[in-house]
C-alpha cells in the first residue's frame, strides 16, 4: 500500500463571508463619498444613522436567520412575511388592555405576557410545521408549498378581524419590541443559531440534506424529519418577528411584513447563502442583512425617491441571485 | 455458527412492469470476496439497493450472519454491520471528510437529542487514523470534498465503508470513474479487507481487476443470476459469454 493520492486542495479555502464583508465595507464607501459630494456630511459616521440601520433590518434579519437555514437545506420559504402578519394579528389579540372598547376578546384582556409570546411562537410553529410536513411527505416543491401558505396565511390575517387592526397592547408586551430591542434579540438568535449550524447534529444534517438529500438518506438521516423542524423553525422565528413588530409599532395590522419574505431571502443570498443548498451562515446572513441595510438606507441619505428605492431593491435581490448561479456554474465546470 | 455470511433465496424487485431483479439466489461465506459483473441495467445495483434495504424487495427472502433480516432501511443494514460504497457516491459534497464519514453516525459529545453537541475533534482524529490504514492521503480534511479529485472522493467513500464495516462491505463500481493509480490504491484496500477477512461483494465491469481479486464469480444477466464460478474454473472468455447470454440461457444457483 504505497500508492497516495495527492491533492491540489491542500490550503482551507477563504470563507466566503470575507467577501461579503469586503462587500459591505465597499459600498458602505460608495455612499460616504457620494454623501460628501451630495449631501455634504459623513453616511457612516453617524451613530443615530447605524442605530436607525440596524433597527430597521434587525427584524426581518430574524426571519433571514430561519430561512438561511430553509435555504441551506435546498429549500425556500415564501410564506415568513405572511406569516408574520397572521401572526402578529393573533398573538396582538392576546395582549390588549381592558380599558379597550375594541377588544378582538373582551373577556381576555390584561392576560400576563407569556401568553402572546406563547401564542406568537405557537402559530409560526405551526405554520412552518405545516409547510414542512407538506414538502417533506408530499414531495411538492417548497416553493409551491410555502406559496401556498403565503396566500393562506395572508387570507388568515385579513379574516381574523375583518381587517380591523388590533391594537392598545399591555405595557408588558409593549416592553417586549422597545427601543433597541429588535437588535438584542437579533444578536441573540443570531449567536443561537449560528452555534446550531455549526456544532451540533442538527446543523450537520441541515448541511449534509442541502448537499445531498440522497445520501443523507443512505446514511440513516431521517430526512422528513428533519425538514418539517428546519421549517418549523424558520416559521417560529417568523413569528418571534411578528411578536418584535407589533409590540414596537403597538399594533398590529392584516398587511403587516409583506414582502418580509423577500428581504429576508436577499439578505440570505447576498450574505452567500446559496439557493442550490449546502452552502450557507448565519454570519454571511447577518453581513448580507447589514448590506441591505446600508443600501436602503444609503439611498434614504441621498435622498433618492422611494419608488427608486423599491425598484433598486428589487434589482438587488435579482444581482444576488444571478450570482449565486455564477457561483455554482463556476463550481460545477471545476468538479 | 454456519459459515454463510449472507444468502438470499427468491431475491425479487420490480419497477412497475420492469422485472430489475429476478429469483436471486446467492450465498456468501464468511472471509469470502465475490464480484458481481453483467452487462448495464443486468440489475447488480438493484440487488445491492435490495440487500442494504435502499429499496424495500418485491418478493423473497434475506438471511445475514445466519438469521432472516428484513431492515427497515440502509440504517440498520449499516448497524448490523454491512457497509457500502453505492454506485452514485452517497457523499455530501459540501461537508468535509470527517462529516462525510461519520455521516448520520456522528460522534456526541454532549446528548441534546436533536440539538446534540458533536465531538468534531474526536471525529477528525478517528477519519485520520482510518484514512492512514488505507493508505489514502488528503491534505486538509476540513476542505469540503467537492474541492477534491473523483479519485479522492471515493477514497473517502471506501474508506468510509472499510473503516467501519464489521461483517460484510459491498462495493458498487468503486474504480468505475478512476485513473491507474487510483484503482490501483482502491484493488489495496480490497486485499487489506481480505486479509483481515472481511467479506466483500464487488461489482465491476473490469474483468482483469474481478480475476486479480476475488475467490468467486457472479454473472447477472437480466435480472437474474446466470452464472457463479469459482476463479479456478473459468477465464474471461467464458464469463463474457454468459454476460452477453451466448452461454447459461437458464437462471443458474449461485
Ligand atoms: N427506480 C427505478 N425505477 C424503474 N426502473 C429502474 C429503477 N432502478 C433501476 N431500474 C431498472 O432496473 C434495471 C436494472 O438496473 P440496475 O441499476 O440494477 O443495473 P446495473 O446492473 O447496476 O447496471 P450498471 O452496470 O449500468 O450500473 C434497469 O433496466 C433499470 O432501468
Ligand atoms: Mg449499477
Amino acid at each position: 500500500m504505497t500508492a497516495t493520492v495527492t491533492a491540489t486542495a491542500g490550503r482551507p479555502a477563504r470563507p466566503p463571508e470575507m467577501n461579503v464583508f469586503l462587500g459591505l465595507l465597499g459600498i458602505a464607501l460608495v455612499f460616504e463619498v457620494l454623501g460628501w459630494i451630495f449631501i455634504g456630511q459623513s453616511f457612516v459616521f453617524n451613530l443615530q444613522r447605524l442605530q436607525i440601520i440596524i433597527l430597521q433590518v434587525s427584524i426581518v434579519g430574524i426571519i433571514a436567520v430561519g430561512v438561511t437555514q430553509v435555504i441551506i437545506t435546498g429549500g425556500i420559504d415564501l410564506s415568513s412575511g405572511s406569516v408574520v402578519g397572521a401572526t402578529a394579528m393573533i398573538a396582538m389579540s392576546f395582549a390588549q388592555v381592558s380599558d379597550n372598547a375594541r377588544a378582538v376578546y373582551p373577556a381576555l384582556t390584561d392576560l400576563p405576557v407569556i401568553v402572546p409570546i406563547a401564542v406568537a411562537l405557537l402559530c409560526g410553529l405551526l405554520a412552518g410545521a405545516a409547510n414542512g410536513a407538506l414538502i417533506a411527505y408530499t414531495k411538492i416543491p417548497p416553493f409551491i408549498a410555502t406559496l401556498g401558505m403565503m396566500v393562506a396565511a395572508r387570507g388568515i390575517s385579513k379574516w381574523y378581524t375583518k381587517g380591523q387592526p388590533v391594537s392598545f397592547p399591555t405595557d408588558s408586551y409593549a416592553a417586549i419590541g422597545a427601543g433597541l430591542n429588535p437588535v438584542l434579540l437579533f444578536i441573540v438568535i443570531a449567536v443561537l443559531f449560528h452555534l446550531a449550524l455549526n456544532y451540533t447534529l442538527y446543523g450537520k444534517h441541515t448541511y449534509a440534506i442541502g448537499s445531498n438529500a440522497e445520501a443523507a438518506r443512505i446514511s440513516g438521516i431521517k430526512v422528513e424529519r428533519h425538514l418539517v423542524m428546519v421549517y418549523a423553525i424558520a416559521g417560529m422565528l417568523a413569528g418571534t418577528a411578528a411578536l418584535i413588530l407589533s409590540s414596537k409599532n403597538l399594533t398590529a395590522q392584516a398587511g403587516m411584513g409583506v414582502m418580509y419574505e423577500l428581504d429576508a431571502i436577499a439578505m440570505a443570498v447576498i450574505g452567500g447563502v446559496s439557493l442550490a443548498g449546502g452552502r450557507g451562515s448565519i454570519l454571511g446572513t447577518a453581513l448580507g442583512m447589514l448590506i441591505f441595510g446600508v443600501i436602503i438606507s444609503g439611498f434614504t441619505f441621498l435622498r433618492i425617491d422611494a419608488y427608486y428605492q423599491e425598484m433598486i431593491k428589487g434589482v438587488i435581490i435579482v444581482v444576488a441571485v444571478v450570482a449565486d448561479v455564477a457561483r455554482q456554474k463556476r463550481r460545477a465546470r471545476m468538479v | 455458527m454456519s459459515d454463510i455470511i449472507l444468502e438470499t433465496r427468491g431475491l425479487t424487485k420490480r419497477y412497475g412492469g420492469v422485472h430489475a431483479l429476478e429469483d436471486a439466489n446467492f450465498t456468501l461465506r464468511r472471509g469470502e470476496h465475490i464480484a458481481v459483473v453483467g452487462d448495464n441495467g443486468a440489475g447488480k445495483s438493484t440487488f445491492v439497493r435490495q440487500i442494504t434495504a435502499v429499496e424495500q424487495r418485491t418478493a423473497g427472502e434475506v438471511f445475514f450472519d445466519g438469521q432472516a433480516v428484513n431492515f427497515a432501511g440502509p440504517l440498520e443494514a449499516r448497524e448490523s454491520g454491512i457497509e457500502t460504497v453505492f454506485q452514485n457516491l452517497a457523499l455530501a459534497d459540501d461537508l468535509d471528510v470527517p462529516s462525510n464519514l461519520y455521516l448520520g453516525r456522528e460522534i456526541i459529545k454532549f446528548n441534546l437529542g436533536p440539538f446534540s453537541i458533536l465531538d468534531r475533534k474526536a471525529m477528525r482524529v478517528a477519519t485520520q487514523k482510518a484514512l492512514d490504514t488505507t493508505a489514502v492521503r488528503i491534505p486538509n480534511l476540513s476542505n469540503p470534498i467537492r474541492n477534491m479529485s473523483g479519485g479522492q472522493r471515493q477514497c473517502v467513500a471506501i474508506a468510509r465503508a472499510a473503516a467501519f464495516a464489521s461483517k460484510l462491505i459491498i462495493m458498487d463500481e468503486p474504480t468505475a470513474a478512476l485513473g491507474v493509480q487510483e484503482t490501483g490504491q482502491v484493488e489495496n484496500i480490497i486485499r487489506g479487507l481480505k486479509a483481515r477477512g472481511v467479506p466483500l461483494i464487488l461489482i465491476s465491469h473490469n474483468l482483469r481487476q474481478v480475476f486479480d481479486l476475488v475467490d468467486r464469480i457472479v454473472v447477472f444477466r437480466r435480472g437474474r443470476i446466470v452464472a457463479s464460478l469459482r476463479r479456478e474454473e473459468t477465464d474471461g472468455n467464458d464469463i463474457v459469454s454468459y454476460i452477453t447470454g451466448v452461454k447459461g440461457g437458464e437462471g443458474a444457483r449461485a
